[in-house]
């Protein structure tokens, strides 16, 4: 058997999955649950001492939703993806979604995700009613936002799997008007300029997020595209249901070398000015707005046999406005090529002891590793600190733990005392947090 | 179609299950646990057709089965169908080393499943036929080292199954013989995956034509018809020397 587990970074260690349909019983004595392993870097492999993780993805049914509220109870398997699948044709949305559907449900409380509707509707733990929960100590709990035991759910919700196992989860979906995209996009020429129009667009779209080239310099520094979006109105939209996507398979991994700088920059060239008129507008495919890196299956194969990694970081607004420009100016300076930069701005923190978001700018890059990878993380983690920002676990693999504690110092304590009340034992645990809480192996 | 059945709540069960709600076939569900079947029934009831309704039945208990079977007709007002994707699976090993085991697996895969069968057939015939639905096993085709135990079980229940066919199809009861190859399902999680493991899915969708079709046999995934071919016609000599 493969006895290896990798994060969508392709980073292996030891480690095997346990899988059954009955995740009550499969949860029993267990160290970690997994869903779809598309977090990037640790935070769903499994300690070195004990490498047996359990996977969710077999817990997959919808235990019932209510059309009048739209809230649906769902067991921690089930993914974005099935949802979309089965509740889309009938006029239902996540009401928040990260931009993969590859996500368990319980893999999307514990990262507590965020995406293009950050700066309105916050993270995904928002909109959880109730968590079904199996404790270290082998209880079964019910926790909610506001009732019962809340602050075993404020873990939990970005607590990276690290409080307990979620079961069943309890969502409020969203109505939509229907399922195609109403899309604009608009090239901006440079990082500065960017952000404002980020935050412009924030004001009147419910959707935004945009890409930027992050490896030309100087004055262009940052020149980008700016997506923004609604779901499109019945009667602008095309009358039939958006026939699925394709799938298509990234078959092989390629070799480290051809994502090298030049590969990048020419993909980067021709992104940018593919968009040739400065603003666009039209009607969209959803997996197009929302997951379009999800067509090509395995697409983390182009990163080569060595792996990758995504830096994301988000800078608070107290920085000001040069925090971005000064992060990507570090970037450029050591060389790191990074074929995606997404930028977003975000909306509130929320009550999460962990979780990622808070009112500012996220940068999420993606960085194949390379010798000097830690080097470069380190630098961007130093950066990161001295604005004040913090970093997404979901993504991270290289972080030191004295750069996680001076990010996260008070919110790290209050962390600390709900793991050490809900688990006192600390037998739920991760590679992730081994690295960064100093969890025993 | 009211369909009772057997096994809905996990693995293939679940995906054929699903295929036939969505599609507005009425199911009644049988299984072990009544907390596993409100999930389940719960489950097909958020997008396709709510289930009449659950009864627990347990293949090793033959006592359990007219009652439920009865509650099944009832509910559904009729029966077109009984689908049973249910049985035990553990490895050579396990059971070589356990005969309890060895003996609940024999039981449950072959004298339960058949009187089952039993049951389902006579209340089938007696409203003028329909279709049963029970999946065999590709395990059953030869004798093979890794499943000696399982295989027996499985080979004796296609035996059965393609006589219950012969015997009754003329009076309208249409028996479908299912026999997967490896499929990814929580029962074969922890085993490596052979060369054309199948998804669920992929079953469901073919075992659901064959119900339609009314076929006789149908293995699935696909890829495992030519292989069990080749398998069946391989001298013992061969059998003997390979592994699988």
């Amino acid at each position: 058997m493969n006895d290896t587990l990798s994060g969508w970074g392709r980073l292996p260690v030891p480690g095997r999955e346990k899988l059954s349909e009955n995740l009550e019983r499969l949860t029993e004595g267990a160290v970690l649950c997994r869903g779809l392993g598309r977090s990037y870097g640790d935070s769903a492999l499994p300690p070195a001492g004990h490498p047996e993780v359990v996977t969710t993805t077999l817990a997959d049914r919808l235990l019932g939703l209510d059309t009048q509220t739209g809230l649906l109870r769902a067991e921690a398997g089930v993914s974005i993806a099935q949802l979309n699948e089965r509740l889309l044709p009938r006029g239902w949305f996540v009401p928040v979604t990260p931009g993969t559907q590859f996500v368990t449900l319980g893999g999307a409380v514990a990262a507590d995700v965020h995406g293009k509707n950050h700066h309105v509707d916050g993270c995904f733990g928002e909109h959880v009613q109730r968590l079904r929960m199996r404790l270290a100590d082998g209880r079964i709990v019910n926790a909610e936002p506001d009732g019962e035991n809340a602050d075993l759910f404020w873990a939990t919700v970005g607590g990276m799997g690290l409080t307990g196992h979620v079961l069943d989860v309890e969502l409020r979906m969203r109505r939509v008007r229907s399922p195609w995209i109403h899309q604009e996009t608009r090239r901006v020429d440079d990082i500065d300029e960017y952000i404002d129009a980020l935050k412009d667009a924030a004001q009147k779209w419910p959707f935004t997020v945009g890409w930027i080239d992050c490896l030309s310099r100087g004055k262009s520094l940052g020149r980008g595209i700016l997506m923004a979006g609604d779901w499109a109105d019945p009667e602008t939209a095309p009358a039939r249901y958006p026939k699925p996507f394709p799938k298509i398979t990234m078959p092989f991994e390629l070799p480290s070398w051809v994502l090298g700088r030049a590969s990048v920059k020419a993909f980067n060239f021709g992104f940018y000015y593919k968009h040739l008129p400065r603003k666009m507008e039209g009607i969209t495919h959803w997996q197009s707005f929302f997951y379009p890196l999800d067509m090509v299956r395995h697409w983390n194969r182009m990163y080569g046999p060595r792996g990758f990694t995504q830096y994301q970081c988000v800078l608070p607004d107290e920085a000001g406005r040069g925090a971005a420009r000064r992060v990507l100016e570090l970037l450029s300076r050591r060389g790191g090529a990074s074929f995606l930069c997404v930028i977003k701005d975000c909306g509130p923190e929320n009550r999460g002891l962990l979780s990622f978001p808070r009112k500012g700018i996220s940068i999420a890059l993606d960085i194949a590793v390379r010798d000097d990878t830690q080097a470069l993380v380190d630098a961007l983690n130093e950066q990161v600190i001295a604005e004040g920002g913090r970093i997404y676990l979901a993504k991270d693999s290289f972080t030191r733990p004295d750069h996680f504690r001076a990010m996260e110092s008070a919110r790290l304590e209050r962390f600390r005392e709900a793991r050490a009340k809900w688990d006192p034992e600390g037998r739920i645990r991760s590679a992730q947090s081994v690295r960064l809480l100093g969890d025993r192996p | 179609m009211k369909v009772a059945f057997l096994g809905a709540t996990a693995g293939m069960g679940r995906a054929l299950s699903r295929k036939m709600a969505s599609r507005g076939d009425i199911l009644f569900l049988l299984g072990l646990d009544p907390e596993d079947l409100a999930r389940s029934a719960a489950d097909l009831g958020t997008d396709g057709a709510r289930p009449a309704g659950v009864a627990v039945l347990d293949l090793a208990d033959p006592s359990s089965f007219a009652g439920a079977l009865e509650r099944a007709e009832a509910a559904l007002g009729g029966l077109d169908a009984v689908v049973c994707t249910a049985g035990m699976f553990a490895t050579q090993e396990a059971l070589e080393a356990d005969p309890a085991l060895a003996e609940r697996v024999l039981h449950v895969d072959f004298t339960g499943t058949v009187l089952f069968c039993e049951e389902a057939r006579k209340r089938l015939l007696a409203r003028g036929g329909g279709t049963l639905c029970v999946f065999s096993s590709v395990a059953g085709e030869r004798g093979r080292k890794p499943v000696a135990l399982y295989g027996a079980a499985k080979a004796g229940l296609t035996r059965y199954l393609e006589a219950l066919d012969h015997k009754h199809r003329a009076e309208g009861l249409r028996v479908v013989t299912v026999k997967p190859g490896f499929v990814k399902t929580g029962m074969t999680a922890g085993l490596a995956p052979p060369p054309f493991a199948g998804e669920p899915d992929e079953v469901a969708a073919r075992v659901l034509r064959a119900i339609d079709r009314g076929s006789p046999v149908v293995y699935a995934p696909a890829a495992w018809g030519p292989i069990m071919a080749v398998i069946r016609s391989l001298p013992r000599a061969v059998m003997r020397r390979v592994s699988f």
